[in-house]
């Protein structure tokens, strides 16, 4: 334990004080806000929702919920799919973005929207453009073709693609712009040496691009993987969770359930993804805090 | 002048075939809103890439309040600025003075308490919304701005702090101590050595705070349900309640609604990605 600040120890102080120096006062003073806050909306909310979830009939009831198990698939579907797509479209975007040109910094300035802006109007905007009667999407395919435009959101399985899809368009630019970074921290003249030996562009970035970038790109991947989980949005506003219940995934079926006032059998869903999500929290958590 | 070879002029087509599906591809929802925005509603519903008359009268409707779902705008809009606004200032106190007192006073347990933080940032956020409802209602505070204030302050505190830590463990600890030796107390280092050096990531966390608090919309549905109560966000959502919704406004008033937080990323965009990216992700 380094202390870096060490006031006076000769002065007689009351017990307490007497093993604390005026600086580590101070460090717990400080620090007692943000513990507040983690005790009471984060310790005891957590603590009370496991509690509510602890009766073994939640789970049976969980078991016997056709709509329980949709999600749970759905939800794994997004995220072993509709995750590694994106984080490959990032990794080869990062590439594009890296380039040096005028026109492509400015591209960056404008491919960064979606994630600068809320999601409610953007995916609003989307559900309208899907709309089978009204929607642009349906417009364009009766002009250029002449027959109607499939009824995009009334299939669960365009559905859920188009929520992929939305979710994908929302985050693309988040993590672009992460791996950008990571590629241009890699040192220049490994490229230009590379350029020497007539390396190809898959040589290069076999040998020199992939190697320095797997850590940041595996980190990314499951860091995206947990924050995905908790989205709401991509689903909720796109299709509610319909047709007949068939795309939601495990956090808007959680939501679902409270609406409906079921909180211990959303917390109980809730719980199910815990095994799952626990590993990964745990390993982020080591990850980020060295 | 030289003309470009043949083979620049390849590259540059190659990156060309990539740039322009991707301007396409985020320009459309932004594009579709826009129009919309600016479209009268037969305009608006038949489909065209632009309208055949473009009206600014959805916005006239908008500031004047002149529709059912409208008729409380302007006290929404205040809302999710106060929020916003409280939002980035209690998140930056709390997770400043923890980040000093973690990585500069190294308080006994501060490693632990960081861990926990961390720990917090990768519980999903829809996860932790539904106790949360539960506990705001123990705590009576439902239907209070309070509520909503204090859980995104909860969600936005843990990555706040450790941007901070990050950025604080970057200063030199000769700093501190000379000025120790100056007599300065801890009081006065914080506030004279400590908070302008860390000003750049200050402004980062500050602007992430607000973003997040403007932009969400989960928690502030949950939480808030009265009409005068309710953010921008959840009387988006609450248009959609209604068969015949007047998408043209919902479209209209979503863009009003875009508009702040752009601005405010591009405004502070150097020090968001310089700030926020450079600790995202350290690998």
């Amino acid at each position: 334990m380094a202390i870096t600040l060490s006031g006076d120890q000769s002065i007689p102080a009351p017990p307490l004080s007497s093993r604390l120096t005026p600086p580590q006062i101070w460090g717990i003073a400080l620090l007692a806000p943000y513990l507040l806050v983690f005790l009471a909306f984060v310790v005891y909310p957590v603590g009370y929702g496991l509690w509510l979830a602890r009766a073994p009939s939640n789970y049976v009831a969980l078991y016997n919920d056709p709509i329980f198990a949709r999600a749970a698939v759905n939800t794994l579907i997004f995220l072993v799919i509709g995750i590694n797509i994106k984080m490959l479209i990032a990794l080869f975007l990062s590439g594009f973005f890296a380039q040096q040109r005028t026109w492509i910094k400015w591209l960056s300035v404008v491919f960064i929207l979606p994630w600068a802006v809320p999601s409610i109007p953007t995916i609003l905007s989307v559900r309208f453009m899907l709309n089978p009667e009204w929607g642009m999407v349906n417009h364009l395919i009766f002009n250029l073709t002449g027959d109607d435009g499939p009824n995009w959101l009334n299939d669960p399985t365009v559905a859920l693609t188009m929520a992929i899809g939305v979710h994908i368009w929302k985050s693309l630019p988040f993590w672009t712009l992460i791996l950008m970074t990571g590629r241009l921290a890699i040192a220049h003249d490994l490229f230009e040496a590379a350029e020497v030996d007539g390396a190809s562009w898959w040589q290069k970035f076999r040998y020199i691009t992939w190697p320095s970038m797997q850590t940041l790109y595996i980190t990314c991947t499951l860091l995206s993987m947990i924050w995905t989980l908790g989205d709401f949005n991509s689903v909720y506003l796109l299709t509610g969770g319909g047709p007949a219940d068939l795309t939601h995934v495990l956090s808007t079926l959680g939501i679902r359930y409270l609406r409906l006032d079921q909180l211990s059998l959303a917390m109980a869903s809730i719980v199910c993804a815990i095994p799952f999500v626990l590993p990964l929290m745990y390993f982020m958590m080591k990850r980020l805090s060295r | 002048m030289k003309l470009p070879s043949l083979r620049e002029v390849a590259t540059e087509s190659r990156l060309l075939l990539i740039g322009i599906p991707v301007f396409i591809w985020t320009m459309i929802p932004i594009y579709h809103m826009f129009l919309f925005a600016i479209s009268p509603k037969e305009d608006a519903f038949s489909g065209k890439l632009w309208p055949d008359h473009p009206t600014l009268h959805n916005f006239e409707i908008v500031f004047k309040q002149q529709h059912y779902f409208l008729r409380d705008f302007y006290v929404q809009f205040w809302n999710s600025l106060v929020i916003a606004a409280s939002v980035g200032v209690l998140t930056l106190v709390i997770a400043t003075a923890a980040a000093f007192s973690i990585s500069r006073l190294r308080v006994p347990g501060g490693r632990i308490v960081m861990n926990l933080a961390l720990f917090t940032y990768f519980i999903p956020a829809a996860f932790l919304a539904v106790p949360m409802y539960r506990t705001m209602g123990n705590y009576g505070l439902l239907n209070n701005h309070w509520s909503l204030i204090l859980a995104m302050v909860t969600i936005a505190s843990p990555y706040a702090i450790w941007v901070l830590k990050q950025a604080s463990d970057k200063l030199p600890v000769e700093l501190d101590e000379a000025a120790v030796m100056d007599g300065a107390t801890t009081l006065q280092i914080f506030r004279l050595v400590y908070l302008p050096l860390m000003m750049p990531s200050l402004v980062a966390i500050g602007t992430y705070a607000v973003l997040l608090a403007w932009n969400e919309y989960l928690y502030a549905f949950l939480l808030l349900s009265n009409d005068r109560e309710i953010t921008l966000p959840v009387a988006l959502g609450n248009f959609l309640a209604a068969d015949d919704s007047p998408w043209e406004l919902l479209m209209t008033t979503g863009f009003i609604y875009a508009l702040p937080p752009a601005a405010i990323y591009y405004a502070f965009r150097r020090y968001m990605v310089g700030g926020l990216t450079a600790g995202a992700v350290k690998s």
